[in-house]
């Protein structure tokens, strides 16, 4: 590891030109002021700045690295979106401040609101969640507040695949439901005859991701709305794949009731090194009146349009307020930025180039020896690759293969989830990535499994080039040190 | 084709290789009445420089006006080198550091930050950030029910000062847990808690309080925290960060310390931007540190035996625990912690001091303005940090109209909350004298036939 910022400080250090002068007449009893002095870090501005690039330079990340990470969407972020995002009118725009002070940035997400009611097919968009867990409760309580108001409040089993995303059941004891599991068949698809089997009175609803996490189309999927809708539930949409439906299905159409997106996953807001997220939900005609708040309104005034905020007094059975403004308004923008970037043919390109390149790679490494989870089955925008005949044959597990791909210098895909399939890679290369790019990361898996194969290589210790080796994570929760402490404390 | 790199000969190879005629084909499993033609709202795309002309234009209708709103975000100074560094791409575009050899920059800059924060709330553990402050006060009270499971009552009672839109948020997201939100009592004349009325045998699960409070008031943390414990109550502390660098930690409050502290952490480098993103930063005590929501960084050691840096403590979160986990969160806002990192870096104690020091003189110096005219009074007792509240003689929303019109925003309407005719101002380090001066004049002029009282 590097030093630590607070192992490179000297008592006296500071950047100076970072702090205001200020007289000390402070007006507060001396009972309430602190008396001790935090150690937060004594530095000038040159050791901070060569700190902290040097602690960005041991990232992968998307600008350096093919990231073919299932289930994140890892794509191209723009440039301009940021720095768009950030000109002065909107990064120093107060949220409190009056609407006519705003109506660059409420007319963005008027249209924000628009177009993501096209692309998904809903009546209504809510841009306030800040991230697709909390999408998801949002979108959860909107269909308990549903059944409350017409006083079906014993309905509260939310019925998931065994499949889904651990945050769907999460979300789902969240809103004070019980989750129902049902399984996958062998083919990819929900067991169809295990959900008439759930499907009763006290259904709430479904939480489905289509095309699934296992990155096949869920393709009885209007038989299960149809099951679900007839026994009184309503279905709630997982946009963590919409990247592979894009232009082509709208959940609406699917008879979805409520859909929430991940911004950072298909409009390609960056993903931070764990966040911001944003988790706009989109709801149809039923579920209109329980928005989450605000949303942004457009009237006209004297024959233009004017913007404002739709609040409480609007949307009186609104499941309430998630944040204490009005979300990620910063990620909200970039997000515009990029879809008007786009554009109409653009958003449809997106699925298809996706899909492509994820069936390309399939194949690509179906041809060189891999097994795919689901051979028979057309992959979406991801596809998994399971190594259990390599890991019974010759030791070669799926942690293996995502480490030894760190020292070829690809970040390693999703492993070990869905958790059904035994010793799984879930990749996704997305559609900003080219041919080479995807014939070079087969290349690199075949001399893996190549060199353990013929070699006898194991990775049980890999990486080797990183700047850290195999971490210890069983001593990292037994031993926790979670802050520097210089003397021990 | 934006942001996509196949040419032409790329597509028929790649096609060829998978035995498809057209990329259409390869949607043939989705049922045929499902696909669309075309989208219909979407507009034609616009290029790079189409769209920088349209943003810039937009952003140049919000305008830069003279800004005294705070009320939960506040404008300070943010050193370049914060978004400089934050938006390198190597930070920007990674994702969620679960490879943890590929990702120590954002392990170790969370490390770092958790340091950071659990020294200026004197609390011994952090988590890498919740959403925003409003969010964490709703984790915070379920963290609250899992680490008091004496407590069966369910009540969280909240001081008076705590931010209504934070009761609001944590309604809408704790609330199915049984989780009832009560106020407690408050004194008209300080707008803290009214100590001779506190409820009794209420068994509180939690107590909240605000420091300083949301009306920009400071409450006696001291005896509100040792109360909570002889209700055997959890104390929760919701904190400004700048504040901090002034005030009492929530670590120290009381014969205890707090047992969990959190709030809004836009204040440490991240820009006000109509709301967000922003992050929740919440601390706690050693004992309480398996019943916290989000990720959490740890140190350990590597295969050489070299330090190095995992996420930890994951058999709480959502992706092991699934239904039982300690939330639904997976996120934490990573780059807003990293810029806040950053930020607190370069400021460092005395820095971020003299940050509080000046905003606390510039709002003493703003509420001498402004009292001095006519109808303006200060609106309760006591000390405040850098958010005053005021009372006006006359209805405050025109008045804030009136100062919107000379593009100033004058502060928040405070009158819902108080029940009368308040107004919430506060100024940053960001203000100078003159800034101040000319606010003041406007704000005479605005109170029409009102004039500077006669020294």
């Amino acid at each position: 590891m590097s030093e630590l910022i607070f192992e490179k400080s000297r008592s006296g250090r500071r950047a100076f030109a970072q702090a205001p002068t200020s007289s000390e007449s402070v007006a507060i009893p001396e009972s309430m002021l602190r008396s001790d002095r935090p150690r937060l870090p004594e530095a000038s501005e040159l050791q901070t700045v060569r700190h902290y690039t040097r602690l960005s330079q041991k990232n992968f990340s998307i600008d350096t690295q093919f990231y073919p990470l299932g289930s994140c969407t890892m794509k191209y972020n723009p440039r301009a979106c940021n720095a768009l995002a950030l000109l002065p009118g909107f990064a120093n725009r107060h949220p409190l401040g009056p609407a006519d002070h705003g109506q660059g940035f409420l007319t963005c997400m008027f249209e924000l609101q628009e177009m993501l009611k096209d692309v998904t097919g809903m009546k209504g968009v809510s841009l306030t969640p800040m991230a697709g867990a909390q999408g998801e409760l949002a979108g959860v309580a909107m269909i308990k507040a549903y059944h409350d108001a017409h006083g079906n409040h014993h309905r509260n089993e939310i019925i998931c695949p065994d499949a889904a995303h651990g945050t769907n059941p999460a979300t789902a004891t969240m809103c004070g439901c019980i989750v129902k599991e049902i399984p996958t068949l062998a083919d990819g698809d929900i067991d169809f005859d295990a959900l008439q089997q759930v499907v009763g009175p006290n259904t709430a609803g479904i939480m489905l991701t289509n095309p699934s996490t296992l990155g096949v189309f869920e393709r009885r999927i209007k038989e299960v709305a149809d099951l679900v809708h007839d026994a009184g539930g309503l279905l709630y949409y997982d946009g963590a794949n919409l990247n592979a439906i894009l232009g082509k299905v709208r959940p609406g159409d699917m008879d979805f009731d409520v859909i929430h997106m991940n911004l950072h996953k298909t409009f390609s807001t960056p993903h931070g090194g764990g966040g911001p997220g944003s988790g706009a939900v989109g709801v149809n005609e039923r579920l209109l009146p329980y928005m989450p708040i605000p949303v942004v309104g457009k009237k006209e005034v004297n024959g233009k349009p004017v913007y404002d905020w739709v609040a409480e007094a609007d949307i009186p059975q609104s499941i309430g307020r998630l944040s204490g403004f009005m979300g990620n308004s910063g990620v909200l923008l970039r997000a515009y930025v990029y879809m008007r970037m786009l554009g109409r043919d653009g958003m449809e390109r997106v699925s298809e180039y996706a899909t492509l390149n994820a069936n390309y790679l399939a194949v690509r490494l179906r041809d060189a020896g891999f097994e795919l989870a689901f051979p028979e089955r057309r992959a979406s925008h991801e596809f998994i690759v399971t190594l259990k005949s390599e890991a019974k044959t010759f030791n070669l597990t799926a942690m293996d293969v995502a480490k030894a791909l760190l020292d070829k210098n690809y970040h390693a895909p999703t492993t070990y989830f869905p958790l059904l399939v035994p010793e799984c890679l879930l990749i996704e290369p997305t559609e900003t990535e080219s041919k080479e790019t995807l014939d070079n990361f087969v290349a690199a898996m075949v001399e893996i499994v190549t060199a353990a194969k013929e070699d006898g290589v194991d990775y049980k210790e890999a990486p080797y080039t990183m700047p850290v080796r195999r971490l210890d994570d069983v001593k990292a929760a037994r031993q926790l040190d979670l802050a520097f402490r210089p003397d021990g404390s | 084709m934006p942001f996509i790199p196949h040419t032409e000969k790329d597509t028929r190879e790649m096609l060829d290789a998978i035995g498809a005629e057209t990329i259409a084909d390869l949607f043939d499993e989705i049922p045929k009445e499902l696909l669309i033609e075309h989208l219909q709202h979407v507009p034609e795309a616009l290029s790079e420089m189409q769209v920088t002309r349209l943003m810039h234009d937009r952003a140049s209708m919000d305008g830069a006006p003279l800004c005294f709103i705070g009320a939960g975000a506040y404008e300070h100074h943010i050193p370049t080198a914060v978004w400089d560094l934050a938006t390198r791409g190597e930070f920007y575009s990674a994702y969620t550091p679960y490879q943890a050899e590929a990702s120590q920059g954002t392990l170790q800059t969370i490390y770092e930050y958790q340091t950071m924060i659990t020294e200026l709330t004197g609390l011994d553990v952090s988590n890498a950030s919740l959403y925003d402050g409003a969010s964490a006060l709703a984790e915070a009270s379920l963290m609250a029910v899992r680490t008091n499971r004496r407590a069966k009552s369910g009540v969280v009672l909240l001081a008076p000062g705590v931010n209504p839109v934070y009761e609001k948020v944590a309604v809408a997201i704790a609330g199915a847990q049984g989780l009832v939100f009560e106020r407690l009592p408050q004194d008209a004349a300080t707008g803290n808690v009214d100590f001779d009325a506190l409820p009794e045998g209420r068994e509180p699960v939690a107590v909240v309080v605000q420091q300083p409070s949301f009306p920009g008031t400071l409450e006696d943390v001291d005896r509100l925290t040792n109360w909570a414990h002889e209700q055997n109550a959890v104390l929760v502390g919701i904190a400004n960060p700048v504040a901090l660098a002034l005030l009492k930690p929530p670590g120290q409050w009381g014969d205890e310390g707090a047992d969990i502290a959190c709030g809004e952490g836009q204040p440490l480098g991240v820009p006000l931007s109509s709301g967000g993103p922003y992050f929740g930063f919440m601390t706690c005590k050693q004992k309480h540190v398996r019943q916290m929501p989000g990720r959490i960084v740890g140190r350990t050691t590597d295969l050489d035996g070299n330090p190095g840096f995992a996420l930890t403590l994951q058999a709480r979160e959502q992706h092991i625990r699934r239904s039982k986990a300690t939330s639904n969160i997976c996120t934490n806002q990573g780059l807003m912690v990293t810029a806040a990192t950053i930020y607190m870096s370069l400021l460092g104690y005395d820095g971020l001091r003299s940050v509080a020091a000046a905003s606390h003189a510039n709002t003493q110096a703003l509420l001498a303005g402004l009292t001095a005219i006519n109808g303006v009074e200060k609106l309760y007792d006591g000390a405040f940090f850098h958010e005053v509240a005021l009372r006006l003689d006359r209805p405050v929303a025109p008045v804030l109209e009136a100062l919107a019109s000379r593009d100033m925003l004058g502060g928040f309407d405070l009158s819902s909350f108080a029940g009368l005719d308040a107004l919430l101002i506060c100024a940053t380090e960001t203000k100078t004298a003159a800034d101040i001066d000319s606010f003041v004049a406007a704000f005479a002029e605005t109170m029409s036939g009102s004039k500077l009282k006669s020294a």
